[in-house]
């Protein structure tokens, strides 16, 4: 794996009111192209807020947010347009000759053969997947995920894991992830940040090698103290192992 | 579509039967199907003859009542003589000619109506500016009937075609504005939102993903627009016309002749069954996404 690339990420003195509720109180965070940066937080602690604050979807109360230009959001729900086929979807906004790009990106999320379905027809995961498709068509430099796992179920989300694992391997964006869930953020990031009061609580390396397996990462030792580390720091109580 | 299916568990011991209920054994005795709630199915032919039943016994109520004489001929002709001006006026080609020029009339001021409304509804449902500099105009506009504007239309246009076509463009825009401003309003904002996040604005964002989103509500508008439009279309043929359907019913109310009456009133029934028809092919044309959601 190659180093991490130039800054695509620049977040300084970032802070955002709603109303009397300060929710990120003076952020700073570097995010640079081919890191995968995961951000944890108990509900409510503006994990999503930075996230839309990175999409333009919002802006900061003070602070700058500089990111690089191409920047595309998956978001938990596939948000897909009912009344366009699949391909056109995915090639939504992009000319008529991005259509090859587009069927060899359903193919990478293992859709080929769809591209003519109704989003309506799909099941949930699928529809993740086409929504994948549709952020990765695009040249980006940026790529932010809305705990875009959240609505699978466990066997689906396993598998849409390793798939952005191994897509964000192949295109190295800068990648900010949204989750709640530990275990998810230590097997897909390189780094992982706890915000809670507005401000990070760590920001942990995850220095293991991938790919990285679900099974065997759940026995790995290392695995084990990332994990219970961060809990911690999300105020979960551990007992002993 | 799901289909009602039968559970199979092996070894058939538990088995049970979607209907009927007949305990099959001892430990299953208090066991019963579970009672249907799914959607009652019900045969085409049958829904239909339901549906044609109660026009046909208007129908047959009319007939009978006309041939026994018990609805005199000046209250309502009988099917028989507004069957032979129907034939009348086909035979010297008039019915063609009236029907052609009331449809050109029509198809303009429709065509000129339901496009401001929903280029109107679009800019409005779309774009905060829109709808403050769009929406109480047409609001106020809407509490006008449009008849109350055929006066000031005449002094304007005066009695010709422009008047005729302007009318019926006026009656039709304003559903079309008001069903195509509640249908882009009603587009799910987060697809919006992302749709914008991929670089889509303005007017490419309208035709890509907004227009296509509230097509159901925009079939659903031209639907009204054209029976709106009918209205308009009696109206503005009442005055200063020569050919028209309206015309026949204006001829038809200075001779008094009631089958002239009937059949006009019989041949605006026929155009809104007709648009009715249409429209409903067009939304299975041009909605195919909803595939099996049935459009009824």
């Amino acid at each position: 794996m190659s180093g991490p690339g130039e800054v695509a990420v620049r977040v300084r003195g970032l802070t955002k009111r709603f109303g009397a509720a300060t929710v990120l109180d003076g952020i700073d965070l570097d995010v640079r192209r081919g890191e995968f940066v995961a951000l944890l937080g108990p509900s409510g602690t503006g994990k999503t807020t930075l996230l839309r604050l990175l999409a333009g979807l919002e802006r900061p109360d003070a602070g700058t947010v500089l990111t690089a230009p191409r920047v595309t959001t998956v978001y938990q729900e596939p948000r897909l347009v009912v009344a366009k086929r699949v391909l056109a979807n995915v090639t939504l906004g992009l000319p008529r000759s991005a259509r090859e790009q587009g069927r060899r990106a359903l193919a990478e999320v293992g859709l080929a053969g769809r591209e003519r379905d109704w989003p309506a027809t799909l099941s949930g995961g699928e529809a993740q997947r086409v929504a994948l498709a549709r952020a990765l068509v695009r040249d980006l430099d940026v790529l932010l995920l809305d705990e875009p796992f959240a609505a699978l179920d466990a066997l689906t989300r396993l598998q849409a894991q390793d798939l952005v694992a191994e897509l964000c391997a192949r295109h190295r964006p800068a990648v900010v992830l949204v989750t709640h869930d530990v275990d998810e953020a230590v097997r897909l990031a390189d780094r992982v940040a706890v915000l809670r009061d507005g401000a990070f609580a760590v920001d942990r390396a995850i220095d293991l090698p991938r790919p990285r397996d679900a099974l065997s990462g759940a026995a790995d030792p290392a695995v084990q103290e990332h994990r219970r580390e961060l809990l911690t720091h999300l105020g979960v109580a551990l007992s002993s192992p | 579509m799901t289909v009602e299916t039968i559970p199979e568990e092996p070894g058939g011991v538990q088995g049970r039967r979607p209907v009927g209920g007949e305990a099959v054994s001892p430990d299953t005795g208090r066991l019963r199907p579970p009672a249907w709630l799914g959607r009652r199915r019900r045969h085409p032919a049958v829904s239909l003859a339901v549906r044609l039943s109660v026009p046909l016994a208007l129908l047959a109520a009319w007939w009978w009542g006309s041939a026994t004489g018990r609805i005199p001929p000046d209250v309502l002709t009988g099917p028989g003589a507004v069957l032979s001006a129907f034939k009348e006026l086909v035979s010297t080609g008039q019915l063609a000619d009236y029907v052609l020029a009331s449809a050109r009339r029509t198809g303009l001021g429709v065509l000129l109506g339901c496009g401001a409304g929903l280029l109107l509804g679009v800019a409005a449902g779309l774009s905060a500016l829109g709808e403050e500099l769009i929406d109480p105009t047409l609001q106020m506009k809407r509490a006008v009937p449009f008849l109350a504007l055929v006066p000031l239309f005449i002094s304007w246009f005066g009695v010709g075609e422009t008047f005729k076509v302007v009318l019926i463009a006026v009656a039709a825009s304003a559903p079309m504005y008001a069903y195509t401003y509640l249908g882009v309003r009603g587009v799910d904002r987060k697809v919006v939102e992302a749709a914008r996040g991929f670089g889509l604005h303005g007017p490419r964002l309208a035709a890509s993903v907004v227009i296509p989103s509230a097509l159901p509500s925009v079939l659903m508008a031209l639907r009204i627009s054209l029976s709106v439009s009918l209205t308009g279309l009696i109206a503005a043929e009442q005055l200063g016309a020569t050919e028209g359907i309206g015309y026949l019913v204006t001829l038809a109310q200075q001779y008094y002749r009631n089958d002239y009456m009937v059949l006009c009133i019989l041949i605006y029934a026929l155009l809104g069954l007709l648009i009715d028809l249409v429209i409903r092919g067009a939304e299975r044309l041009a909605a195919p996404w909803r595939g099996q959601v049935a459009v009824r």
